[in-house]
């Protein structure tokens, strides 16, 4: 639940402090950032719901029949 | 319970050969990113032409999961096996496509929006074709043998990866490069064969049945009316793909990458291996790797998936940087010249050695004078490499003393009228098109080797696991999201975040490691505490 936050801050800042019109490297520009926070933050989004699912104890017995899973 | 092998064979070959040749169409974009980026771009900037043909090559990636959605669903509403030959024809084709793509310099912006266009209609074939052939055989193999069996699916990957590299080193072996990377050149061949490949695996896949479960299922009318919302609206099956993905396949995805594309990548760009010999590690160490996926596909039927698939990717946390550092301090061409072992110069393909150009550009009151230098050179072992400078003179007519102080120290000599200044600009040396010599290449094909081994380990009994994760009746659905999120985003993102860091980092060559040793470490502590080994005998409910 912690980590997916921190990733996501972390590619934000990093997007803020590499995304520079005047730059000249590829780092400099916009969109790959805009791309990779795009498709992180959902999947960190599910990072946060399995983190609270383990907390809860869901996952202390996982199901061994598709009955289970009903 | 199922314990016939009956008929197995042709189901595993049926379905294999079009898994195999659907990785082989993805993979021929990757293999040829640099000579795509040359063809489809403007010219300029090298290096945001390439990062822009591996962000066209991830974009493929990140559809897959769509892909997966769209056909899982329908795999779990009308069959198996009509999905998987849409999947099929879908991937055929856009292969196909991207083949008569005119360049950059004939059709401006359409040329890379139509590559991107294709290589999203890729994604999203591979997003659904996956998940039936590994369901589809899953269903067909008995009881205890699934993971062997399914195993063959797993090879298929990695075949692809090699039967593209070995086409793409057949056609331009037999041609110059200036034939093979010329507009309507040797490029395009591997992409025009993926038609007459799929047509065949077309016809294969037409005379197959449908899968046995399946069938059942639906002869009893207990298909799903809603698959997605069955597998991810309802909260025990959601959780369970969330565990396939964060505990298992993230994983999985950036071990399979790094072991091989990432591998190879490295070796052409930072390493900067000769182009072909490059090919060659490669081929050599995914051919005496393969058998592997099936050892580690039977072994898992015998002690249970999750341990093994988690000692692969805990072996690539622990050795990656030392691999990659070996493979990059073994091939410092400085050294080699450093040794100077015999060196001599050496004529490639007719041209003179060194290959000497002199530009002379005017700036304001400024001429410079750069003389661009190649020479090849040879060692004694057999070694090879290129290497190429600029040589930089500045002619600078103004008053020599508002030469400011930064200017300086790199004034070599100040010649004829007093107002007149020759100033040397540092050299940049770039060692490429490095040959090793026959030991150093075996021990390359050994390196790439033990990261493959890696590979088959976490891939070998995925599939299986997967299967056995979820019910029949949504499974194609279930088990397809999370493998091409895990695959198609965590792990098709490597080479370009991996390029990303480093020409950010840029005092570390290694830097772009740390993205899959860190989402790997994190899926080994999830899994470790999380999986369950036990093996699910019944994957008929």
């Amino acid at each position: 639940m912690v980590i997916a936050p921190v990733v996501i801050y972390f590619l934000v800042m990093g997007a803020i402090h590499n995304i520079s019109s005047t730059g000249t490297k590829d780092i400099n520009k916009p969109i790959p950032w805009v791309i990779i926070i795009t498709i992180f933050t959902p999947i960190a989004l599910g990072l946060m719901i399995f983190g609270w699912y383990s907390l809860k104890g869901e996952y202390d017995k996982l199901p061994e029949s598709s009955d289970e899973l009903e | 319970m199922n314990t016939s092998t009956k008929g197995i064979g042709k189901v595993i070959f049926s379905s294999s050969l079009g898994t195999l040749i659907e990785w082989y169409d993805f993979y021929i974009f990757g293999m040829l990113a640099k000579t795509i980026s040359v063809q489809f771009f403007p010219d300029g900037n090298e290096t945001a032409a390439l990062l822009s043909t591996l962000a066209i090559f991830a974009a493929g990636f990140l559809v897959r999961p769509f892909g997966a959605l769209f056909f899982g669903r329908l795999g779990d509403l009308i069959g198996r096996k009509y999905t998987f030959l849409l999947t099929l024809v879908l991937m055929g084709s856009s292969t196909f496509l991207i083949g008569l793509i005119p360049s950059y310099k004939s059709i401006g912006m359409a040329a890379p929006l139509l590559v991107l266009l294709l290589r999203l209609i890729q994604g999203l074939a591979l997003g659904g074709e996956y998940g039936g052939a590994a369901t589809y055989v899953a269903e067909h193999a008995p009881d205890g043998r699934r993971g062997y069996f399914t195993a063959w699916i797993q090879t298929t990957a990695t075949l692809g990866l090699f039967v593209a590299l070995g086409i793409i080193m057949v056609v331009k072996g037999s041609m110059s490069d200036a034939a093979f990377t010329a507009e309507w050149g040797g490029w395009r061949y591997p992409f025009w064969l993926s038609i007459l490949l799929v047509g065949v695996s077309i016809y294969i896949r037409l005379r197959m049945s449908e899968s046995p479960v399946f069938a059942k299922l639906k002869s009893e009318k207990k298909t799903s009316v809603n698959p997605l919302k069955e597998s991810f609206g309802h909260r025990a099956n959601f959780k369970m793909v969330l565990l396939a993905l964060f505990g298992a396949v993230m994983g999985q995805g950036v071990i399979w990458y790094t072991g091989q594309f990432y591998a190879q990548s490295f070796l052409e760009n930072t390493v900067k291996i000769e182009f072909m010999q490059n090919r060659e590690i490669l081929l050599w160490a995914i051919g005496l790797a393969t058998p592997f996926f099936l050892v580690f596909g039977a072994l898992s039927d015998k002690i249970g998936r999750k341990w093994i698939m988690l000692a692969g990717m805990l072996l690539g946390v622990i050795f990656y940087r030392p691999i990659f550092g070996m493979l990059l301090k073994d091939a410092d061409a400085k050294e080699w010249k450093q040794r100077n072992e015999g060196m001599r110069y050496v004529k490639k393909e007719g041209l003179i050695n060194p290959l000497i150009k002199l530009d002379t550009i005017k700036r304001n009151n400024e001429t410079l004078q750069i003389t661009h230098v190649k020479e090849t050179w040879q060692m004694s072992e057999g070694m090879r490499f290129t290497l190429s400078y600029a040589d930089t003179a500045a002619l600078i007519i103004q008053d020599p003393l508002a030469i400011n102080d930064s200017a300086k120290p790199k004034i070599i000599f100040s010649a004829g009228p007093s107002n007149i200044l020759w100033v040397k600009a540092d050299q940049k040396p770039v060692y490429s098109d490095k040959i090793l010599s026959p030991a150093l290449k075996w021990k390359f094909i050994g390196l790439i080797w033990i990261m493959i081994i890696f590979v088959t380990m976490v891939y070998g009994p995925v599939a299986a696991f997967l299967v056995e994760l979820f019910p029949t009746k949504i499974r194609y659905t279930s088990m397809s999201l999370p493998y091409h999120i895990g695959n198609g985003v965590f792990g098709g993102l490597v080479p370009f975040i991996a390029t990303l860091l480093s020409t950010t980092f840029t005092s570390d060559p290694l830097v772009g490691l740390w993205y899959p040793i860190g989402v790997a470490a994190l899926c080994f502590v999830i899994g470790a505490l999380y999986l369950n080994n036990k093996i699910d005998k019944n994957i008929n409910d």
